[in-house]
């Protein structure tokens, strides 16, 4: 808004200086301004307004910054910097005596401001015009039309031109002429602006004598078509929308379990720590932006690329730290294993919060993490979240690779199906148990990571996802890889596209019933482990 | 076996631990406030919550120590309790809330004009005490059912029991399903007529409590020592033995699974009273697993060891959130790693071993 502002003045000190060459405002127009009719000085604002030129901004400007004075016959100057103009010549004039101040109430500045602000579409910076049809799209009327007349002729972009035929269409609904009303509607059925609906919807309504509101037939069958189409239109953006927030919801559950579907999936070992091991990767990312804004405050926004492998050693040491002290003692006894690591992550919470405080740090978004990209006119993609959904894929075929192409992984797979035969041929078990757990435990910073930058970074991180990320994991069926991807994606969406019609708490809700339903059907998850086992 | 319940020993320890819990609330009521033998109110009132919590920690004794079922979810079978006895106490505050209305103050504060269906018949106390045996048991059925059938076992069976409670507090949380949302049940005046604030009320509630407490043991302790307990044993130890020697699991696990849902229920009603609210974090999923570390340290499967643990690692917490308050969750965290790791049959478990250890060295 200030910059607006300043950039109206800007344009209205512009306009001063090649005032005295223009024509002027008829002084018929300017006469109502310094009466005390309140009504006339909005309809001279107005009509000044559709002049549509420089020196009606320039005169809304001074209006609206107080420049503007009277003498006592009703005639007006505008007066700044000891300069005195007269805008129905244009000319400067000698200083003139005995003037007063026009005053405007809060009425007339409203009207002011709605003039100036539709006067933007004549700005030189194509942002503020871009602004300026933007909000005329919303509720122009039919007195702009000659204002937004003038402003196509001159626009060049051809983004802000297409804004302006909606809006001059929007303005033309009301004409008196029903072949403009007819092509007003028309125009109107590129639109995806949801406000359109009940001014469109009204021209179907009849008056209470029972004759329609919109007196022409062919009108009235334009103006169906047109709210089915802008109805199919929001339906596709909406629909388009929740697909991406379903995508995105599911990265983050990915990235949240994908540690767990190594730990638990492939190990067994019930970590309940596992929330907590995402939230000391957070932590490593907040501690790696002080960093950079203590000793480079230049290179702010790499701080990020240094977290991502700081936030996987630090919680891969803790895990290792678990797994040889706690951990490595319970296995075989899995429940033990889950009071165990809930006191660690009662511990690792705490301990937390001790050092950072209860409340939750501030960790920003890399510069060009920041914004987003509007589709479909009303729909905006943030980058965190995109960048975020091709992280997620990133680490998933990372952890494959490691799974399937690197000598740890083919340990891994050994010991996992069959340990004793691994260990007669030569494979340390107990090494490549502190490995998985420390790689497991590794993405799970790499989550925090990613967590930390779409929500709040506190002690309590982990709770939230803990049950989710165990939610994610059984779905999918233990020990697959490709069950955990799909079981977080299709819950990140079934979770968007219930949340409009339900709300977002029983969405939850009837996910978890969902899950707990799906698990006794089918106990081992979406993808079974092929194989014998009595149990 | 069968003829006796508890050892001797047993039997006189029980005696004399209700002896003396029975006295408290009478020391209190008798003795005036200076006097050496008065107990504070405030003690007495600690001793009543504990109780509550030992009578969960039995209940979940008899899932997790004799039938191998570790349940994650029992704090929500013991909130829905403490909410079905709260609708009651809700109803009986009358036009004495804050907005004199018929209706909880939480409704007006929500401008409804009537109560929703499911709060009918609960101004009846006798309805609401169906209910506090109804619905845990009811869930507890129907949930057990579907997963003992498809024999969800081992950490599954938790996992799922952590997300079924997490579910109800997010439903509970919220203000549009009628239990208060957010605040919960709480201000309560009487109950039957009594005002909930008399010392008198507070001694019958901790007396009521107390005989909860012991018909409970009791009833348990029945139920181990029965045919039916050495077959829960055996689903403990090996299920699939026990399936192919004949039996079918389900209705064992079912029907203690039930039962410790009821047992855990009537905990939570008779701790509403006590405490004056009820609000949905007690069905976070970290009051289950609370529960689990009281049975754990005083030794599963002993029955008499969960009520022990509830009582320690309660006095502990009571003493530890008054001294070192930031201390606290770094020593329940310690005590989930101590003693999985090296108590695991808990301080019952730690007396029986010593015990051994003499016996062993007086024969040498």
């Amino acid at each position: 808004m200030m910059k607006l502002l300043k950039t109206l003045m800007l344009a209205a000190m512009l306009c001063l200086q090649c005032m005295t060459a223009h024509a002027a405002i008829d002084a018929a127009l300017l006469k109502p301004l310094a009466g005390d009719d309140p009504d006339a000085r909005i309809e001279a604002v107005n009509a000044i307004a559709a002049l549509a030129s420089d020196e009606a901004l320039t005169l809304l400007a001074a209006l609206k910054n107080d420049n503007l004075y009277a003498d006592p016959q009703g005639k007006v100057f505008i007066i700044a910097n000891d300069q005195a103009f007269d805008p129905a010549t244009g000319k400067t004039v000698t200083m003139p005596e005995n003037v007063d101040g026009i005053t405007a109430n809060n009425r007339l500045r409203g009207a002011i401001d709605d003039a100036l602000s539709a006067l933007a579409l004549l700005s030189p910076d194509p942002a503020q015009r871009l602004n300026s049809a933007l909000a005329l799209q919303k509720n122009a009327v039919a007195a702009q039309i000659p204002l937004i007349n003038k402003a196509l002729a001159r626009e060049s972009d051809p983004q802000i031109k297409d804004m302006l035929r909606l809006a001059a269409a929007r303005a033309n609904l009301e004409a008196p002429d029903a072949a403009t009303r007819q092509a007003a509607v028309s125009a109107l059925a590129d639109s995806s602006n949801a406000n359109l609906k009940p001014l469109l919807g009204r021209m179907l309504d009849k008056n209470p004598d029972g004759s329609y509101i919109e007196p022409d037939e062919a009108v009235r069958g334009e103006a169906a078509r047109t709210i089915s189409r802008i109805n199919a239109r929001l339906a596709r953006t909406e629909f388009i929308g929740n697909l991406f927030y379903g995508v995105s919801l599911g990265s983050v559950l990915l990235l949240a379990a994908l540690g767990l579907a190594i730990t638990f999936g492939l190990m067994g070992i019930i970590n309940m720590a596992h929330g907590e091991l995402l939230m000391i990767g957070a932590y490593t990312t907040y501690l790696c932006q002080l960093f950079f804004r203590q000793y480079f405050p230049g290179a702010v926004d790499a701080y990020l690329l240094v977290a991502l492998p700081a936030a996987f050693i630090v919680t891969a040491a803790v895990g290792v730290l678990l797994e040889r002290t706690v951990i490595r003692h319970l296995y075989g006894r899995p429940l033990e294993t889950l009071l165990a690591t809930w006191g660690i992550s009662l511990m690792l919470m705490q301990a937390v919060r001790t050092t950072f405080g209860a409340q939750n740090v501030e960790v920003a978004n890399p510069s060009w993490m920041s914004g987003g990209v509007t589709v479909m006119g009303s729909l905006v993609l943030s980058y965190n979240r995109i960048a975020i959904i091709f992280f997620s894929l990133f680490v998933v075929a990372t952890v494959w690779l490691i799974l399937n192409k690197t000598r740890l992984g083919l340990f891994l797979r050994a010991v996992t199906q069959n340990r004793r035969m691994a260990g007669c041929v030569g494979v340390s078990t107990a090494r490549v148990d502190m490995m998985t757990f420390g790689l497991g435990s590794g993405i799970a910073g790499l989550g925090g990571v990613a967590l930390s930058q779409l929500g709040n970074v506190g002690p309590d991180l982990g709770q939230s996802y803990i049950i989710d990320s165990f939610m994610v994991v059984v779905l999918g069926g233990v020990g697959q890889l490709a069950g955990t991807v799909i079981a977080a994606f299709g819950l990140g969406e079934l979770n968007k596209f219930l949340e409009p019609s339900v709300g977002a708490v029983i969405a939850k809700i009837m996910i978890l019933v969902l899950i707990i339903v799906f698990i006794q059907k089918r106990p081992q998850g979406l993808f079974a482990m092929k194989g014998r086992s009595a149990e | 076996m069968s003829t006796s319940l508890f050892s001797r020993p047993a039997w006189i320890g029980i005696v004399v631990c209700t002896t003396v819990l029975a006295l408290l609330p009478l020391l209190n009521l008798e003795f005036p406030a200076d006097h050496a033998l008065h107990i504070s109110s405030y003690t007495v009132a600690l001793i009543g919550k504990y109780m509550c919590y030992a009578m969960a920690a039995l209940a979940l004794d008899l899932v997790w120590g004799y039938t191998g079922i570790l349940s994650l979810g029992h704090g929500a079978f013991f909130a829905l309790g403490g909410y079905a006895h709260g609708m009651y106490l809700m109803r009986a505050i009358g036009r004495d809330g804050v907005y004199q209305s018929h209706l909880p103050d939480f409704m007006v504060f929500l401008d409804w004009k009537a109560y929703p269906w499911y709060w009918s018949f609960t101004d009846n106390f006798w309805y609401c005490m169906a209910l506090v045996v109804l619905v845990p048991g009811l869930l507890a059925f129907a949930f057990g059912f579907f997963a003992f059938r498809s024999r969800i076992k081992g950490v599954y069976f938790s996992i799922i029991t952590q997300a079924m409670t997490f579910a109800f507090m997010l439903l509970f949380f919220r203000n549009d399903t009628g239990f208060g949302g957010n605040n919960g049940f709480t201000d309560f005046k009487r109950v039957l007529g009594f005002t909930i604030t008399d010392a008198g009320t507070k001694a019958a509630l901790y007396m009521v409590t107390l005989m909860f407490l012991l018909g409970a043991l009791l009833l348990c302790r029945w139920i181990v020592t029965s045919k039916l307990g050495r077959v829960l044993q055996a689903v403990r130890d090996s299920e699939s033995r026990l399936m192919f020697i004949g039996y079918n699991p389900l209705w064992f696990k079912l029907f203690v699974w039930t039962l410790s849902a009821v047992l855990c229920g009537i905990a939570g009603a008779l701790y509403v009273p006590q405490v004056g609210i009820i609000n949905p974090g007690e069905m976070s999923p970290g009051n289950s697993i609370e529960m689990v570390i009281w049975a754990a340290v005083g030794g599963r499967g002993t029955l008499l060891g969960p009520i022990i643990g509830a009582f320690s690692v309660n006095g502990l917490k009571s003493w530890f959130t008054a001294a070192f308050p930031d201390l606290w969750l770094f020593a329940l965290g310690l005590l989930f790693i101590l003693v999985t790791l090296f108590m695991p049959q808990g301080l019952l478990g730690l007396v029986k071993k010593l015990r051994r250890n003499q016996q062993t060295e007086e024969v040498a």
